[in-house]
């Protein structure tokens, strides 16, 4: 009975595995086809002759260098930013005293229910008073702050030992020497956790960077393929787009491939939350 | 020996960056957002104060229920198939190895690609001509189908690709909670005589209650907030057929420069997410000290 039941479940992860990965290896395959096999009916999944040329053709008739360099920067410089920002508080929330401590953390918490879409046109409008549309900042800034990483850190900082705080304070640490020399290298497990949520959240991010972004070249990845796929009017070139849609998941799906094991973890992290 | 005074001005040189940043960037548009929501503006003559008449007047417009029933055909039509989806794959999934790693490395793929790459090459699935899923129908003696032009198919192939992106996501969860139940409880049952389906019943379906719930709401919660797929994919259309709160926040806002009312959905949408956030923490607690 053993046996037919694993038969069972593997029969059922495998057809779920097929159904995951068609579109992405459809996409793959339409990425190097051209357009008379494109068109063909019935689809045929092999690309032969292999059109690299679609990718080549993608990148000039797009700036897609210029959208991924952009993605990359707005990604890293947030990471890192949240990195910095968050274990700044986490430690302060998990090792320190300070009036109104409880309070002003359930008030971060808090704000983990806000669903980012009721801000964005505030938001907007305070990046125009900034004069920050289309420009880097209006695209990083807002993006380096959040109560997220607070939480997943702060969990990490309760469990440091208390004897590496009192012996550093004994050899002259301040509290900020102590977070950044003693504690925050402890905690590299959790900021990669962070660093990969946060990473692959933002290379992925579409709403914002679509209202903030006028001018081409100020493009990240999603909003200039957004615009790429728009611009096509009658007959799409669905080689050339799927090759610029390869271009955008493969870093992401690296990032995450690379860290699945802190992502993951940072998943449970969020759903443990009470 | 700790010196107070220091210790608090160091705890607010470590807290102020997140203060400025979530006041600024969070605090100040939530409650901004709310203001805004009486107000009538362009962003280019001054703001107006009109009370409530931007939430009377979607009270009145039919594109406003028509908005809201689309956000929870969506929203509930995406759980129902994905819940139940997830979970089976999970217990599929509860044992050990590689294969399940791989497995589960598959099934998280859509989750950590972007909308707008996923949305691209479903665009191309759908395609009522020369779409893949057209091609597979017609081996069955269906369609063709117009899926994405379609009143009737649109919002359908929606749903059908939510639940393909977040099912991995649901998955990972439920299989955190199936590895915490106890093998001991399983002995027991089967030492029992009890079935594969009556364990299932018996002892999982109870112990992971809690998970199920709070997946239910999670995915409930992200499926309010689609935007990504309805912007790639239907622009809201056929005929308003796709429309959903946030594409028609952001229609109303950056379209139609309806700042008032963009922010009256929004409040609208914050209110349905709270309550659901709220039911979610309330029913917790209780599982938490029915646990203990």
């Amino acid at each position: 009975m053993g046996r037919t039941r694993s038969l069972i479940a593997y029969t059922l992860l495998t057809l779920g595995a097929i159904s995951m990965l068609v579109p992405f290896l459809w996409m793959l395959a339409t990425s190097l086809m051209t357009p008379e096999q494109v068109y063909a009916t019935p689809p045929n999944p092999i690309p032969s002759p292999v059109k690299w040329q679609n990718y080549v053709n993608a990148v000039q008739a797009v700036p897609l260098v210029r959208f991924f360099l952009n993605s990359l920067l707005v990604a890293t410089l947030t990471t890192l930013g949240q990195m910095v920002t968050a274990s700044m508080a986490a430690y302060a929330f998990a090792r320190m005293k300070f009036p109104f401590k409880e309070p002003l953390f359930l008030l971060f918490l808090a704000t983990m229910m806000i669903p980012p879409q009721v801000n964005v046109v505030p938001l907007f409008v305070l990046m125009s008073k900034l004069g920050w549309i289309d420009s880097y900042y209006a695209l990083v800034v807002p993006g380096l702050f959040g109560a997220f990483g607070i939480f997943l850190l702060r969990q990490w900082f309760l469990g440091f030992p208390e004897e590496l705080e009192n012996a550093a304070r004994i050899d002259g640490c301040n509290p900020f020497q102590i977070y950044w020399k003693i504690a925050l290298p402890t905690a590299l497990p959790a900021l990669a956790t962070l660093g990969i949520f946060t990473f692959i959240g933002t290379w992925n991010s579409f709403l914002w960077p679509l209202i903030v972004t006028n001018s081409e070249h100020m493009r990240t990845l999603p909003v200039g393929l957004a615009a790429f796929k728009g611009s096509f009017r009658e007959t799409t070139d669905w080689g050339q787009l799927m090759a610029a849609g390869v271009i955008s998941v493969v870093p992401a799906l690296a990032v995450f491939l690379i860290g699945q094991k802190y992502f993951i973890q940072g998943l449970m992290a969020g759903s443990i939350k009470d | 020996m700790r010196n107070h005074r220091e210790e608090l001005f160091w705890a607010l040189v470590l807290l102020l960056p997140s203060l400025l940043g979530v006041g600024i960037f969070t605090f100040i548009p939530v409650v901004a957002s709310f203001g805004l929501s009486f107000s009538q503006w362009n962003l280019l003559s001054p703001p107006k104060w009109v009370g409530l008449q931007n939430y009377l007047e979607l009270a009145t417009d039919p594109l406003f229920w028509k908005v809201l029933l689309n956000t929870f055909v969506y929203a509930f039509s995406v759980v129902i198939f994905e819940v139940p989806l997830a979970l089976g794959l999970a217990v599929a999934m509860n044992r050990q190895g590689w294969v399940v790693k791989i497995f589960r490395t598959i099934y998280f793929l859509p989750v950590v690609t972007s909308m707008v790459a996923i949305a691209l090459v479903w665009n191309w699935i759908y395609d009522p001509q020369f779409g893949l899923l057209n091609a597979f129908l017609k081996l069955l003696g269906i369609g063709p189908i117009s899926w994405l032009f379609s009143t009737q198919w649109a919002m359908p192939a929606l749903i059908a690709m939510g639940v393909w992106k977040n099912v991995g996501y649901s998955m990972v969860i439920f299989l955190s909670g199936l590895q915490a139940i106890s093998a001991d409880l399983y002995e027991a049952a089967s030492l029992d005589g009890a079935d594969s389906w009556s364990q299932f019943r018996h002892v999982t379906l109870p112990m992971i209650a809690p998970t199920l719930f709070f997946v239910m709401i999670m995915s409930t919660i992200t499926a309010f907030q689609a935007f990504d797929s309805v912007y790639m994919m239907t622009q809201g259309g056929p005929e308003n057929a796709t429309n959903v709160a946030v594409y028609w926040l952001y229609q109303s806002g950056f379209e139609f420069f309806r700042v008032g009312r963009a922010s009256a959905i929004a409040y609208v949408l914050f209110g349905i997410i709270l309550t659901l956030t709220l039911v979610q923490w309330r029913l917790r607690k209780k599982w938490v000290a029915l646990e203990a």
